[in-house]
């Protein structure tokens, strides 16, 4: 019954017939099961999937997200995170439980422009979404260039494991978050590697869905290939932990032969 | 609707130069507005039209949403120098009418219920007009939607056909639409199998109307499979059709 695993669909197109699982992006009717996005469908052992190649964010349960305060109210404020609904952070998730809105001063915590990373809390069909910042690694965001990319693009920009964003972040000195609805912080000792990031970034936007992308991504960075890995010496990660810049480049090496055996577009 | 010339030689040959079952030449572009979600630039023949989707998006004015689905709105617009005189930018009656059936055309292909208390805006600008615009338009439209990554249960197609010399023919153009005898505009689902728009000005008798949207429909197909071919070749590059690995 199976026949394929990946193949490119656009809205309309029949992916399989039979009685499989819907997980992403697929509508079935009759026997047959359709795609609703432009994308690659995948049939794996849980269901079927198209992962999408355009799209703007729609949010979901505890997505890390970066938004900007637009607004507040007396109880919370208004954050825009790209996406058609704004969400709300709540004030007493940034002042704890004895909030009070006579006492504590709403804008000395978080004012209007302000940059934040956060979690998506709660989110349904029938009410805004609802951030929370009490995690390792959110709340607001000091200082760094502000770059917007699709949010379709953003596994590609991490990559397996995280190996395409280490390898930027390592090349270039600089530390990069990113946002699962396509918003992403970019800070850097040097203002040349943070301009080097970027275009990284953005080239990986543009060209997410062609073949050996890993591989020109390197020589924008120039990467030495392994052997010479001495040109990068360990680095700080997004993460807080330490790692070596030889097992960052033996994973991009290790996906590639994987994407060259595939034969992978994406 | 008066015919005041012939519009069909001896050999069937129409005044551009087709047979009866001949579309125009079809170009379409995918992705050419920049700031909107999704975009689509058609060449119908010698119509030009640009379309942009935004959304799915906040819904100003905020009373305007709807708690369970998504409101699609279109504006179908022609700019003052699309027509051989200069057209009054002010929306017209004509498209007032063609924006409301340009929506009630794609609104089946869309899976609205997935974007609650947001909307959808779709603008269809016509550069150049010569007789068939809101079929190009929603052509054109279906794409920009597809290419915003907006859920679609299928991809609309439209095409035209109508009574010429009173004879059937495909896709007619603006002298066959003012001077011919009917002009039928049919959208249509290829996958699903659904019409979606069907609009007639003219006289047809029972066997020329089934002739007709028989024509019309085989019509849409093949402008679907141009606008298969340009999704294809815009996401997945010349030599990926649909490639099973």
């Amino acid at each position: 019954m199976q026949e394929f695993k990946r193949k490119y669909v656009v809205p309309g197109d029949k992916i399989v017939e039979g009685n499989f699982r819907l997980l992403m992006n697929a509508i079935r009717s009759g026997n047959s099961i359709f795609a609703t996005r432009i994308g690659i469908a995948e049939v794996g052992r849980d269901g079927i999937k198209v992962i999408p190649l355009s799209g703007v964010y729609i949010p979901r349960v505890n997505d890390i997200v970066i938004g900007k305060i637009i607004d507040h109210s007396s109880l919370s404020w208004e954050v825009d995170i790209n996406s058609c609904f704004s969400a709300h952070l709540p004030a007493q998730d940034v002042f704890g439980r004895d909030f009070s809105p006579a006492r504590d001063d709403m804008g000395r915590q978080l004012a209007i422009g302000d940059l934040i990373s956060s979690r998506i809390m709660a989110f349904d069909r029938t009410r805004d979404p609802m951030l929370t910042i009490q995690d390792k690694d959110l709340g607001k965001i000091p200082r760094g260039e502000f770059l917007k990319i699709s949010a379709t693009r953003v596994p590609r920009l991490i990559g397996k494991r995280g190996s395409m964003i280490q390898m930027i972040e390592q090349a270039t000195q600089t530390r990069v978050l990113i946002g699962q609805n396509g918003i992403i912080v970019v800070s850097g000792r040097t203002s040349e590697g943070t301009k080097l990031s970027i275009r990284a970034i953005k080239m990986v936007e543009e060209e997410a869905h062609t073949a050996n992308l890993t591989q020109r991504i390197k020589v924008l960075l120039n990467v030495q290939e392994p052997g010479s890995q001495d040109a990068f010496p360990p680095t700080q990660t997004q993460n807080g932990q330490l790692e070596e810049v030889q097992s960052s480049i033996q994973e991009v090496e290790e996906e590639l032969e994987e994407e060259v055996k595939k034969g992978e577009k994406v | 609707m008066t015919q005041t010339r012939n519009l069909i030689d001896e050999q069937g040959i129409r005044t551009d130069g087709r047979r009866a079952d001949e579309l125009r030449e079809i170009k379409i572009t995918v992705g050419v507005v920049k700031n909107a979600d999704g975009s689509a630039f058609i060449e119908f023949g010698r119509n030009k039209i640009v379309t942009a989707v935004y959304g799915p998006r906040e819904v100003h004015p905020k009373h305007m949403a709807l708690p369970d689905r998504c409101v699609l709105r279109c504006r179908y617009h022609m700019t003052p120098f699309s027509t051989d005189t200069r057209k009054n930018p002010a929306p017209s009656r004509r498209e007032v009418e063609i924006s409301k059936v340009m929506r009630e055309s794609l609104e089946p292909a869309l899976i609205l219920e997935d974007y609650p208390r947001a909307a959808i805006d779709v603008f269809v600008e016509v550069l150049q007009a010569d007789g068939g615009s809101r079929c190009a338009g929603i052509t054109a439209a279906s794409l920009a939607l597809a290419d915003a990554g907006i859920n679609m249960r299928d991809i609309v197609a439209a095409c035209a056909a109508g009574k010429v010399d009173d004879k059937i023919v495909l896709d007619i153009n603006d002298t066959e639409d003012k001077e011919g005898g009917a002009d039928m505009p049919v959208a249509y689902m290829p996958h699903l199998e659904q019409v979606t728009l069907l609009q007639l000005d003219g006289i047809l008798t029972q066997g020329q109307f089934n002739e007709c949207i028989d024509m019309a429909i085989n019509g849409c197909k093949k402008v679907y499979e141009i606008q298969r071919q340009t999704l294809m070749h815009k996401y997945f590059g010349s030599e990926t059709e649909l490639k099973e690995e």
